[in-house]
């Protein structure tokens, strides 16, 4: 990506920031965590110092965590009755709006993730604050650091409900005027709670709870048995048989 | 003596200039903008929110109907960010296939441009000129993938087929016969790439016409010159991408400095503004379509030299060939496990960014192991740049609203997603 290797950044983000950054490194991507108390600080200094100088604040969104890693299709055993349908449970498009999941015990339920960049060093780094609370997740607002920041966080408290202390403005931005809920979240069903239509009668477009049924057609499944080594095996194995 | 306000004007959701569903709510002194307040979000279909409740490979169609008039490069982003997560990589031949498209994508999205911005100020003719070639290049499309503009072409892994041996033809009928079903046939007696090299020695001259109608037009620079200036401090503060950087002086280009897919071994130039205001942008994207013009030259030329897959051999994520499938029973079960239930992609997350033609497009993708995304985050371009609407435009007049509603070359597809 650069000339200096991402590790540096990295080994230099640990150096200037020690404990209040948890930075780790993916496939030369690095990712920061870091409290939400913190943010201001590190985010001034991460736009001013001349190791780092992140001028442009690329994207903010918000992620819901509820129901991470949960599968609805057990696929590592069978029982007497054989493999389950993989019809059952709460995922995602499953369930309307009265039978929907609870995330009261989810612990870090909602996270800000933040992506900059800097023009001078062509580096890039992701930061990720997670809210405390989830009935009332608050983060500090950058816009007092990138004024750009706005409308994402705008968006982040349209679609997710993470309320941005110190925003200016935070009004819901993609929505509908009179939306009620955060439609991104994960306990927010796919179907949505209303449907409009124009009603010849009053004369004016009426809401009306939604009338189809929430359906999926593929379950969730987590497979995690090293497909893609044996693939990588079994290509081997096709191209020596041809 | 009279009282003198200010006054709410209303601009859209339905009005030309406009482009698409955009509704600014403007505070005006006389003919002067105090605050200008977009309201964006008429277009939301929740395209994220989709993707989560559907395998991978089902999104990619979704793609293409953000910014649907730079399709390709959508799809190119997504797609690329399945294959980071995954850990493979297209072969050689997809990856030109794709630099070629993208550029491609590149002109379609700035003769669109050219022709609305310059419709919008008044200059009818260039919108006929510029939807002349977007013709031809959207027949580039359907040759390929079979639709015009939502291809749904690239996937995880490479590209869904190779590029047509005969380009496709018109054939005779009450509109088109005698000399002109020649003239219109002319390019394509042959392969689809002897169509683009065709296409690509006579594009410059095509070029040559908008300029001749723009760039010294008195009117155009009138309406563009001075209007709309942004320091290059202030594109980087708005998060700026793109044109919208680089016209204010700022060479910044994802295909320079962090390439992707083939742009590594390509020839060709940025071109950077100097006074960042409408006028120089303009200068900015014409130049881009000379030199994607000259990309996919480069591209024309090795692709016809070197056959090869255009899709990994990796049947956990691309399907074996019908052919295979028909006689082979592990083929089978592949294709019948990945069209059922998709694949899985490895847990993490990852950021991919594309130069879009209206600046950075990017997709964050969260997996948690699963055959569906955790979450799918796209950055659009023009989200970003619209919402410096309200700091650029104050000061300026109500037409100069106009000009620079074109200039950001806003598609609401990718505003709203």
């Amino acid at each position: 990506m650069s000339d200096t290797p991402a590790t540096s950044l990295a080994e230099r983000l640990a150096a200037r920031f020690g404990d209040t950054l948890t930075v780790s490194t993916q496939r030369n991507e690095i990712t920061a965590e870091l409290a939400a108390a913190d943010l201001i600080a590190v985010a001034t200094a991460l736009r001013d110092e001349p190791g780092f100088r992140f001028s442009e604040l690329i994207d903010l969104c918000g992620v819901d965590y509820l129901g991470y890693g949960q599968t609805e299709w057990d696929t590592t055993d069978i029982s007497w009755t054989g493999f389950s349908r993989g019809v059952e449970g709460q995922a995602m498009g499953r369930f309307d709006w009265a039978q929907r999941p609870r995330g009261d015990n989810e612990p870090r339920r909602f996270a800000s993730v933040v992506h900059l960049l800097s023009i001078e060093h062509n580096r890039r780094l992701r930061l990720r604050v997670f809210c405390a609370d989830d009935s009332m997740p608050v983060v500090p607002s950058l816009t007092s650091v990138w004024p750009g920041v706005n409308w994402f966080e705008r968006e982040a408290f349209d679609l997710y409900g993470i309320l941005y202390d110190g925003h200016p403005d935070l009004r819901r931005i993609l929505t509908d005027y009179g939306f009620v809920g955060h439609p991104f979240r994960k306990d927010f069903p796919l179907i949505g709670n209303v449907e409009v239509r124009y009603d010849a009668e009053q004369k004016r477009v009426i809401y009306e709870p939604v009338s189809i049924q929430p359906r999926v057609l593929v379950p969730r499944t987590i497979r995690n048995d090293a497909d893609l080594m044996q693939a990588k095996a079994e290509a081997a194995d096709h191209w020596r048989e041809n | 003596m009279q009282e003198i306000r200010n006054y709410t004007m209303n601009f859209g959701p339905q009005h030309p200039a406009a482009h698409g569903v955009l509704r600014l709510i403007m505070e005006m002194d006389g003919e002067t903008i105090v605050r200008a307040d977009p309201h964006v979000g008429l277009l939301h279909r929740g395209t994220e929110k989709l993707a989560e409740s559907k395998p991978f490979n089902q999104s990619i169609g979704y793609m293409d109907r953000l910014d649907y008039v730079s399709m390709m490069c959508n799809e190119h982003a997504y797609v690329k960010a399945i294959e980071n997560l995954l850990g493979i990589e297209a072969p050689e031949r997809a990856q030109y296939i794709r630099t070629m498209f993208d550029e491609i994508t590149r002109i379609l999205n700035h003769l669109m441009w050219i022709g609305s911005n310059a419709l919008d100020l008044g200059a009818m003719a260039v919108f006929l000129y510029a939807f002349r070639e977007r013709e031809e290049l959207m027949d580039v499309y359907e040759a390929v993938s079979g639709a015009r503009m939502h291809a749904t072409y690239y996937r995880p892994g490479g590209v869904y087929r190779d590029l047509p041996a005969q380009m496709s033809q018109y054939r005779e009928s009450p509109w088109h016969k005698g000399n002109d079903l020649k003239r219109l046939n002319s390019w394509r007696e042959g392969s689809m790439l002897d169509y683009l090299e065709a296409f690509t020695s006579d594009f410059p001259s095509k070029v040559d016409e908008y300029e001749d109608l723009l760039t010294n037009n008195r009117i155009w620079k009138q309406r563009t010159v001075g209007i709309g200036v942004i320091s290059p401090e202030l594109a980087q503060q708005w998060g700026m991408t793109g044109v919208m950087l680089r016209g204010s002086g700022v060479a910044w280009d994802l295909r320079k400095k962090q390439p992707y897919a083939k742009y590594a071994e390509m020839d060709f130039d940025i071109p950077v503004g100097v006074g960042g205001d409408c006028y120089d942008r303009y200068l900015c994207r014409v130049e881009e379509m000379r030199q994607s013009n000259r990309i996919i030259q480069q591209c024309v030329k090795w692709l016809k030299a070197n056959p090869g897959p255009v899709m990994v051999e990796n049947f956990k994520v691309a399907p074996p060939s019908r052919v295979e499938m028909k006689e082979d029973m592990e083929a089978m079960i592949h294709h019948f496990k990945l069209f059922t239930e998709g694949y899985c992609v490895p847990a993490g997350e990852t950021y991919a960014a594309v130069e879009a033609p209206k600046g950075e497009f990017g997709c964050y993708l969260v997996s948690d192991g699963a055959n569906k995304p955790f979450r799918v985050h796209l950055r659009a371009p023009g989200f970003a740049h619209l919402s410096s609407m309200d700091t650029i435009v104050r000061g300026h007049m109500l037409a100069d609203v106009v000009a620079m509603i074109g200039t950001y070359d806003l598609v609401f597809g990718e505003v709203d997603r």
